[in-house]
């Protein structure tokens, strides 16, 4: 009887803990191979468009809509203790400082990591990737190199991008429904901004940017046999992807920030 | 050129592979037959390294598979089942793959001459180096990976059920091809089915597995006249013998 149960708990915790070594060999073998050439310059610039470029609308869109919301709940907030003159300030800071880069990482990961774990895990099914080793090319060199280094390095341009539309969307509310001068919003905004807000931001993009091609092209690789596998994979990626970015922000918010 | 001894891989207590033992000489077209789930791809992937054998050798020109797959496999092309052409890429540079990057890499025009070159051998025109796989029929998909197979001339093809799903004059097509290429390229080749049109097309030598084990080998001209019974029951399609009807 506890035997049962203690195996009953045994067993999914032996199950995550092998799937987090498996994940943790995988990065550590991605993160070697960043350093060693071959280097795939073609496949990275269409990476760049892929995950970066294509993503600009959703992030864009995301942050606008974020950016307007939050300066109305923080003016409706800070209304109760006369203190509407903050509202620029909290929301340029939670814009750049953590509804930027998680909203945007989010929504990245949702359109990425999906993508990329459809794609790789297609690719598995049809032995793409076994053609890709008898043409002698590395499918980690090939296929996840250029996918995690073009979410790490794009994912901070969509963050700073999001960052100015968010402000922008914010500014519109400010000066259109709530009333604030746009000269002084935008003072406002500027002289409270701090160099750290912002660049806290970009590190936690560059980290999801990580995790989201990480999690896509993991999956995709471990993917199952066959239309339902590729979608097992498709759901884990997004899944361990968000929660990845969440509990990422959660230990960077620690290490930055914390007194 | 390949040499395999006892050689055996397991998945789980399923035993695929059981001690086997095979060899081919340069320039000979082995042809590797038997049911379904008998073993023949795990064979083939376990030469290519893409899955590692519990037991065995595999000598690759005399030397250890491990220490010389990489010089090994920059010779060698393989023509896998559904084709494995890259969805991503137009057709004449899933021919050009290899020599568009790595130690093989040629300038672009060049590596499309070639690319255009071998798209005619296998009978496509240059309107279809443009396309992408998607755009392709079955039959052309694989004339288009077979030309990718033979891009860089290697001296060992490996050809895993080329004529699974096509019709049979397009099999018929696919067959030529591969005896015409292995002939004319002086390559080893292993080629995988249980299409015996295509096995009497492409075959100097026969090997017959079941259960993961060699039951026979043999020359193609004494393959109808063995008394095996595995190969008698194989090349009649008979239900009765020792090949189980339901596996």
């Amino acid at each position: 009887m506890i035997g049962a149960a203690l195996a009953a708990i045994g067993r999914p915790a032996l199950d995550i803990l092998g799937a987090l070594g498996a994940l943790a060999i995988f990065a550590g073998r991605a993160v070697s191979h960043l350093l060693r050439p071959p280097f795939f310059a073609r496949e990275f610039a269409h990476q760049m468009l892929q995950i970066g470029w294509l993503s600009l609308p959703v992030v864009g869109l995301t942050a606008l809509f974020t950016g307007a919301a939050l300066a109305l709940q923080i003016y409706d907030g800070s209304s109760r203790f006369s203190a509407e003159t903050v509202v620029p300030t909290i929301t340029a800071i939670g814009m750049v400082r953590e509804l930027g880069p998680v909203l945007g990482g989010l929504m990245v990961a949702a359109r990425v990591a999906s993508s990329i774990a459809a794609e790789i895990g297609t690719m598995k099914v049809t032995e793409q990737i076994d053609a890709l080793v008898t043409l002698s090319t590395d499918p980690m060199k090939y296929l996840t190199v250029p996918r995690i280094l073009a979410a790490t390095l794009s994912l901070p341009l969509l963050v700073a991008v999001g960052d100015v539309i968010g402000i922008m969307g914010g500014w519109m509310i400010g000066t259109g429904r709530l009333g604030f001068n746009s000269a002084s919003y935008l003072k406002n905004t500027w002289d409270y901004l701090e160099f750290w807000d912002v660049g806290s931001g970009l590190v936690k993009g560059a980290a999801f940017g990580f995790i989201v091609a990480l999690m896509g092209c993991y999956y995709g690789m471990t993917s199952g046999r066959g239309a339902q596998g590729v979608g097992r994979a498709t759901k884990s990626a997004v899944v361990a992807a968000s929660i990845g970015i969440l509990a990422a922000n959660y230990l960077l918010t620690e290490v930055f920030f914390a007194a | 050129m390949i040499e395999i001894s006892g050689l055996s891989k397991s998945f789980g207590a399923k035993q695929v592979l059981r001690g086997v033992d095979l060899s081919v000489a340069r320039g000979e077209s082995l042809v590797v037959i038997g049911g379904s789930g008998t073993g023949k791809s795990v064979l083939l992937k376990c030469i290519l390294g893409l899955i590692r054998p519990d037991a065995g050798k595999i000598l690759l020109n005399g030397a250890p598979a491990e220490a010389t797959r990489e010089a090994f496999l920059a010779q060698f092309g393989m023509l896998f089942q559904g084709g494995a052409l890259f969805d991503s890429l137009p057709i004449w540079q899933n021919v050009a793959f290899r020599l568009l990057r790595g130690s093989l890499k040629r300038p672009r025009a060049e590596a499309r001459a070639v690319a255009l070159e071998k798209l005619a051998r296998v009978g496509l025109g240059p309107e279809t180096a443009d396309l992408f796989p998607a755009e392709l029929s079955g039959g052309m998909q694989k004339r288009a990976a077979l030309a990718r197979a033979i891009a860089t001339d290697p001296k060992v093809i490996f050809f895993d059920e080329p004529t699974t799903g096509l019709d049979p004059i397009m099999a018929g097509v696919i067959n030529d091809l591969i005896r015409g290429i292995v002939t004319e390229m002086g390559a080893s080749a292993i080629t995988i089915t249980h299409d015996m049109i295509s096995v009497r097309a492409i075959a100097d030598r026969v090997l017959l597995l079941h259960e993961g084990r060699v039951q026979w080998q043999g020359a193609i001209s004494e393959m109808d006249v063995t008394s095996n019974a595995y190969v008698q029951q194989f090349i009649h399609g008979r239900p009765e013998g020792p090949i189980a009807a339901l596996r």
